[in-house]
């Protein structure tokens, strides 16, 4: 098996990160394949087991190698990447990849409409073929990062008169293109880190479509499950994240600590750990090739934590009635633990609503996990176009 | 600090399907409903069957005539003990397993680790089930668990660990019908082993509250399988109970929950057997956690099972009445929180 160590240390040899421009040693450690390396050659990865990612990004950290910010382009290597790797093109694949890892391309995710959030195959932005290209016209709404994107995820409709889940197909598609418009839309954090994306008659050619026509319901939930893997599996030292932040605001703040608090605290920390463990054990699943449904379960968890922990941050902290700054931002990035207490409080919110409610994920785990029943169904078997709005 | 290894091993799940089997056979819930009520509440020809298959001995070396196995192993057969809530001495042997393990220097130590691989004795440590007290060695120790078939017992006393073959030991109407407990009075006579009696209890405590953990991850899933299962067939408005969101959604948290629970007992177990220098926070962090999972389960299962659930017939009382025990069991999850808080330091 190709040792990935030796691969490192021939990139590190080549390319000494404390001499070589930021980009081009991102660029050449894709083209080593030491970006994913559980992706194919010349797409770059080396095959390997997704395990040894992680001996790649300790070696790289150690040398003081420059990494590619996830957290700018968390959409595009989750939620993106994936799909496309699963459904595009070779074509597709070798011109999108790996600007999208080195963070040269930022991606978003047109799904969300006005009409169509939890009930994501209600949606009805059109798509009409009109030779060789689509044209798509329609309204997509909290679609984050839509003002730094260059390329979008996009679901559409192409056939409205069968039942919902049968007449979607999936794009990418050029944010670039004049019939696309972007409008900031505020948060409850002050911040516009999401916006609404009206698209009118944005032509996209047929060898953009992932998956076939018809079928985009299908493409869609393979980027689904990437999300919610994305932001369940993801590896954290222990008190990495909103955890830590509020223990050392406990440590910082003896005189506003209470038997109370200190008692929520600690259960909290023990769940946070669990939930770190739960994801060391979820990654070790799918680098063994079997992917538990742990993953929706790490999404549920981690957005309770969330809320919980950044509440018993403002009782605990000095200047709970403060805030830093309602000033209308719009972000380039997405820090769940950024800035100060009050954003956190207010951006955690948003954890049970982004990448499926968890009132939603709740029904996912009892229908397809638990295997209970689903609730009567008014929706199945009509065309959509005659479904009630 | 490397990743624990959490995922079982191919051998750890063939330990685990032979004693599943083992006791869905030997220790069904008729059977083991039949049992609590006899005279005789622990099932000593299941156990036996137990030590034979070598899963009673899974941490003792092979030299003093055990499976040399670890921590790991023992942790399944724990959680398939929890879910069958078996009534064998499994606790209570875990215990004085490891105690004698960290005195091992010692030679009756050795011969007592040797007699309880073989099955010839049961050894019990003789602490309350709800934690240690010291005291001298002539006392009465109320509520120890598996102490009705115990042969000798192991005494905290004085400082030191005493071995001991004598006692008199009075059955008490316990809340766990499964690991039912005993006040057990000692005369002054025994053997002191050698080495520290304190760190010997502490290790003991260690193990098996990491055993426990596991025993609560068996139980809260059995709740959990039980329940569901009972929701797809049970019918009420013309609907299977379990179609309506309400319930879905809280079994869909209990799941959850247990995913949790799961990843923490496995860590602890794993600590133990590779001795982690993280042993104390992943034993705190497992037994606060799963004690409460397992209570939840077990509350959950008997509400959701309706009138059932409270009948003597149904055995969702005898998972409700384990998990409740456990929870007092090795300190309550505040005290393993309290324990917790000194160790990562967040004061209060
Ligand atoms: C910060 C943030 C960032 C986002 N970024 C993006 C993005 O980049 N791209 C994108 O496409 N979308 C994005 N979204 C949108 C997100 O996916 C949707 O908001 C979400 O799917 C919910 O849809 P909705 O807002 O229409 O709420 P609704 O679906 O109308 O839900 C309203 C309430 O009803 C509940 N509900 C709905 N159906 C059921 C049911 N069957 N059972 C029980 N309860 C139900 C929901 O849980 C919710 O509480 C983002 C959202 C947020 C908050």
């Amino acid at each position: 098996m190709t040792d990935v160590r030796e691969r490192v240390a021939a990139l590190l040899a080549e390319h000494d990160p404390a001499t070589t421009d930021r980009l081009d040693f991102l660029r050449a450690r894709f083209d080593a394949g030491l970006a994913w390396v559980h992706f194919p050659e010349g797409l770059g990865g080396l095959g390997l087991p997704r395990a040894q990612q992680e001996i790649v990004e300790a070696e790289l950290a150690a040398a003081g190698a420059p990494d590619n910010d996830p957290r700018r382009i968390g959409i595009g290597l989750g939620m993106a990447a994936p799909t496309i790797l699963a459904f595009g093109s070779e074509e597709l694949k070798k011109r999108l990849l790996r600007p999208l890892w080195t963070g040269e391309e930022v991606w978003c995710q047109l799904f969300s409409e006005p009409g169509a959030g939890s009930d994501l195959a209600a949606l009805g932005t059109r798509a009409r073929r009109d030779g060789d290209d689509w044209l798509v016209t329609g309204q997509k709404v909290w679609t984050s990062s839509a003002h730094t994107a260059r390329w979008a995820i996009l679901v559409t409709r192409t056939d409205p008169d069968v039942p919902k889940h049968a007449g979607m197909t999936y794009f990418v598609c050029d944010m670039t293109d004049p019939g696309v418009e972007v409008r900031p839309l505020r948060q409850i954090t002050g911040e516009a880190e999401f916006n609404e994306v009206f698209l009118t008659d944005v032509r996209i050619p047929d060898a953009h479509r992932l998956g076939e026509v018809g079928d985009g319901w299908r493409v869609a939930q393979t980027t689904l499950m990437n999300e919610r893997v994305a932001i369940g599996g993801r590896s954290t030292p222990r008190e990495g994240g909103m955890i830590g932040v509020v223990s050392d605001t406990w440590r910082a703040n003896p005189d506003r600590r209470t038997p109370e608090a200190h008692d929520r605290l600690l259960k909290l920390w023990v769940e946070a750990e669990a939930l770190r463990l739960a994801g060391i054990r979820l990654r070790q699943q799918l680098a063994n090739g079997a992917p538990g449904p742990e993953g929706s379960a790490m999404k549920l968890a981690f957005a309770r934590l969330a809320q919980e922990l950044s509440g018993l941050e403002l009782e605990i902290t000095e200047d709970g009635l403060r805030y830093d700054d309602w000033t209308l931002r719009r972000p380039d990035m997405v820090d769940f633990t950024g800035r100060d207490a009050g954003y956190r409080y207010l951006r955690a919110k948003g954890n049970s609503i982004e990448g499926g409610t968890s009132e939603i994920l709740r029904n996912i785990i009892a229908e397809r996990v638990l295997g209970l029943p689903s609730e009567p169904r008014v929706d199945k078997d009509v065309a959509w176009k005659d479904l009630p709005k | 600090m490397s990743d624990p290894n959490l995922l079982t091993s191919d051998v750890e799940e063939a330990l685990r399907a032979g004693v599943r089997d083992l006791l869905a056979d030997k220790a069904d819930a008729d059977a083991v409903l039949g049992r609590v009520e006899s005279s005789s509440p622990l099932d000593m020809d299941l156990w036996r069957t137990l030590v034979d298959l070598g899963a009673t001995s899974l941490p003792i070396p092979e030299s003093l005539g055990g499976q040399g196995a670890g921590w790991r192993e023992a942790a399944v057969v724990a959680e398939e003990v929890g879910r069958a809530v078996a009534p064998v001495p499994f606790l209570g042997s875990t215990l004085a397993t490891a105690a004698l393990l960290h005195l091992s220097d010692d030679t009756d130590a050795q011969e007592a680790l040797k007699s309880m691989a073989s099955g010839e004795s049961v050894v019990v440590l003789a602490i309350p089930l709800s934690g240690p007290v010291d005291g001298p060695l002539a006392r009465t120790v109320r509520s120890v668990a598996d102490a009705g078939v115990a042969t000798r017992f192991l005494v905290p006393a004085d400082g030191g660990l005493h071995l001991v073959e004598a006692a008199s030991v009075e059955p008490v109407v316990s809340l766990d019908l499964t690991r039912p407990v005993w006040d057990v009075t000692f005369a002054d006579s025994g053997v002191r082993l050698t080495g520290s009696g304190e760190s010997a209890v502490d290790s003991a405590l260690l193990a098996g509250s990491a055993m426990l953990a596991a025993e609560q991850v068996g139980i809260a899933e059995w709740c959990l399988t039980t329940t569901v299962a009972y929701l797809k067939q049970r019918y009420q408005f013309g609907r299977p109970v379990g179609s309506f969101q309400a319930l879905k959604h809280r079994l869909a948290d209990l799941w959850q929950s247990i995913v949790l629970a799961r990843a923490a007992a496995l860590n602890a177990a794993d600590a133990l057997a590779t001795s982690s220098a993280d042993t104390r926070v992943a034993v705190a962090v497992a037994q606060s956690l799963c004690s409460t999972v397992a209570v939840r389960a077990a509350e959950e299962c008997v509400q959701l099972h309706g009138g059932i659930g409270m009948t003597w017939e149904h055995p969702a009382h005898l998972y409700l009445k384990r998990a409740k025990a456990d929870e007092l069991a090795l300190g309550t999850p505040g005290k393993h929180r309290a324990t917790l808080a000194s160790l990562v330091n967040l004061p209060g």
